[in-house]
């Protein structure tokens, strides 16, 4: 079992740190699955984590000069690692000059990703700073907890308003109330809705567009089925949602979310070349 | 300074006007020294005859609040004056500012004997030193909330900084970070090889950001692991040092202790660094004066290292016999307490909290 990558390029290291910084916002731990040719961070949805998952797909060679991996077995070319993603995005933030970052898998005391940051300096030999991040590797008998979770079938799929809006009308609302409403009809129509003793507050939005969706079998969907102006609703926690929100530092390509009613929210959030899917289970 | 203590002990000498402070658990220590030259006016005593020198501390917090908001300061005040009125009980801090307002501050302050760690740079066997902005860049790649940094020597004259991990931290959880600086980046290299020394970098950062706002070169001073180190700025009318505890090593006990004909006490607390001898203080102040029989510094009593803290393979048994021990105390905290802090009986008694690294020993006395 080996890996072995390098970022020379600054954008990518940049865009790398960015995508780790928002994965550091949304899981204190999680499991880093290495294939030839992607990057996985995968939350499961276990009870620990409040029942919320989360399911990051990175593309290698948009962000890496040099990738090298070679899995536990040859049939099962993949590797997979539970680290604490806040650790990796310490190791990249002082490294937004370096010239090169090379991150290894190794196995000293206990098993490392080891991030070797190669800065320039004044002396005459360029300055690197390593840190050893322990990982825990995750043996195959439990690659299963953590295959990718399907689309489920949604009553209502919805574009989302601009983040930064949503963003701050959320923040707000967290000071009210502990859970939000996201309620959302096919007619692009979306409404946040807190509901306390004292007062309700809701924050309509419109015109946000429904994504199209074709199911596999090239029928049309149950959504298109439903009277549009219906509105699919899930109460959620709203800090799980706000962390979600408050992690996206850049604004996405795409962003949109699959109600299920009264069960989970599906938010998929996609960028050039990182999508990333969360879902929030709805509260009881 | 005020990263380091609360309270601000002020010491107006010949040499100029000393600002000290040390910190609740007595393991770190700084002095600033402005020279007269640093003052348009500088007057260290009251008038004469007497020419008394007086010293006093106030609370740090006091004192920073009259110069709260630098910006706005460097752009009305004109001059400041600082008065010490003994009779009034009173520190003086007057700010001449523009358009005609004064503005003037009264700190209440205390009495106080001369906070003095002992330290002599020349008996430390390694010193490094670097400009500002080299160790400033070396240490921003350490998180914000590391409490302690191990510096080392390496092959090729290399200079590790690495963060220290205690010994009870799973070693299968924490992340590392370690970071190699070469010769040519620090203006004079002089260290014993195979050194480290492992010390806080809370207060060091202070110091470092000071350094660098000013720029000058630091000095680090280093001995063995549990000797104090001693970090210095030296410039044309200002000489900072910042003396900081150093975590002893169990490795570092082996080596039987310096040979000093200090009196040995035994030591009615648990948690004592043993190396201390060497840090007893020279009787300043006029409390000894009396010619008290009490040995030096019974402050520092050594430490008879508890069985179950002291790694047994090690050849403390044998040493222990001797009189002389180089105990290890529960090397993860900074027991190492090397501090000459001279206070009488009736003087300002430290807060000793959990693990007290300065018992002041009046009681004995």
């Amino acid at each position: 079992m080996r890996f072995r990558a390098k970022i020379v390029d600054l954008a990518c290291l940049n865009h790398f740190s960015r995508v780790i910084n928002t994965i550091a916002k949304l899981a204190k731990t999680c499991t880093l699955r290495l294939t030839v040719s992607k990057l996985y961070f995968i939350l499961s949805d276990k009870v620990a984590n409040g029942g919320v998952s989360m399911w990051c797909e990175l593309c290698q060679g948009n962000f890496f000069d040099e990738f090298q991996m070679e899995g536990v077995a040859v049939e099962h070319n993949e590797i997979y690692l539970e680290l604490v993603p806040e650790n990796l995005s310490r190791a990249l933030k002082t490294a937004q000059s370096a010239k090169a970052v090379k991150i290894k898998l190794t196995n000293k005391h206990c098993p490392c990703l080891r991030v070797a940051v190669e800065l320039p300096s004044l002396s005459s030999s360029s300055r690197i700073v390593t840190h050893d991040i322990p990982v825990g590797v995750i043996p195959r008998r439990l690659w299963n907890d953590f295959r990718e979770p399907s689309v489920p079938d949604f009553d209502v799929s919805i574009y989302l308003p601009v983040l930064k809006t949503m963003k701050s009308v959320v923040e707000r609302m967290k000071n009210l109330s502990n859970s939000i409403v996201i309620e959302a009809n096919s007619n692009g129509e979306m409404n946040l809705k807190i509901e306390t003793d004292l007062v309700s507050v809701t924050t309509h939005f419109k015109d946000l567009g429904n994504p199209p969706w074709t199911s596999e079998d090239g029928c049309q969907s149950s959504a298109q089925d439903r009277d549009l102006e219906s509105m699919a609703e899930a109460r959620i926690d709203i800090r799980k949602l706000q962390q979600l929100l408050a992690g996206q530092q850049v604004n996405p390509t795409k962003a949109l979310c699959n109600i299920v009613s009264k069960r989970i929210v599906h938010f998929i959030l996609l960028h050039e070349d990182v999508s990333l899917q969360y879902f929030i289970p709805a509260l009881a | 300074l005020s990263r380091i203590g609360d309270e601000l002990y002020l010491e107006p000498t010949e040499r100029g006007l000393s600002l000290r402070t040390v910190n609740s658990s007595r393991s770190a220590f700084a002095s600033f020294l402005f020279a007269p030259l640093f003052f348009q006016r500088y007057e260290a005593g009251g008038p004469p005859p007497d020419r008394e020198l007086f010293r006093c501390k106030v609370l740090m917090k006091s004192f920073l609040g009259v110069f709260r908001s630098l910006p706005s300061l460097e752009k009305t005040v004109g001059k400041c004056l600082i008065l010490l009125k003994p009779q009034a009980s009173r520190l003086v801090v007057q700010l001449h500012c523009k358009y005609g307002v004064t503005k003037t501050h009264n700190l209440a302050f205390q009495e106080c004997e001369r906070l003095q760690a002992v330290f002599d740079t020349q008996r430390c066997a390694s010193s490094l030193c670097a400009p500002a902005r080299v160790l400033a860049e070396a240490v921003v790649h350490f998180p914000l909330t590391l409490a302690e940094v191990t510096l080392r020597t390496g092959p090729g004259g290399k200079i590790g900084l690495q963060n220290y991990v205690e010994d009870e931290a799973e070693p299968s959880k924490t992340m590392v970070t370690e970071l190699w600086l070469a010769k040519d980046e620090f203006e004079t290299v002089a260290v014993a090889p195979g050194s480290h020394i492992t010390f806080c970098l809370k207060e060091f950062r202070g110091l470092l950001t000071f350094a660098e706002a000013s720029n000058l070169p630091l000095t680090i001073h280093y001995d063995a692991p549990g000797r104090p180190a001693v970090f210095t700025l030296d410039d044309a009318v200002l000489e900072v040092h910042l003396v900081l505890a150093t975590l002893s090593d169990p490795e570092s006990s082996l080596q039987p202790p310096a040979a000093n004909g200090v009196s040995h006490l035994p030591t009615p607390s648990e948690d004592f660094p043993d190396d201390l001898e060497s840090y007893m203080i020279a009787m300043e102040t006029s409390a000894y004066e009396e010619g008290s029989g009490v040995p030096p510094s019974p402050t520092f009593p050594l430490h008879t290292p508890h069985p179950a803290e002291s790694n047994p393979e090690e050849e403390e048994e044998e040493e222990e016999e001797e009189g002389a021990v180089p105990g290890t105390p529960p090397h993860k905290k900074f027991r190492s307490l090397f501090f000459g802090s001279v206070l009488t009986p009736g003087g300002p008694s430290p807060a000793p909290t959990q693990e007290v690294l300065a018992e002041d020993s009046e009681d004995e006395s």
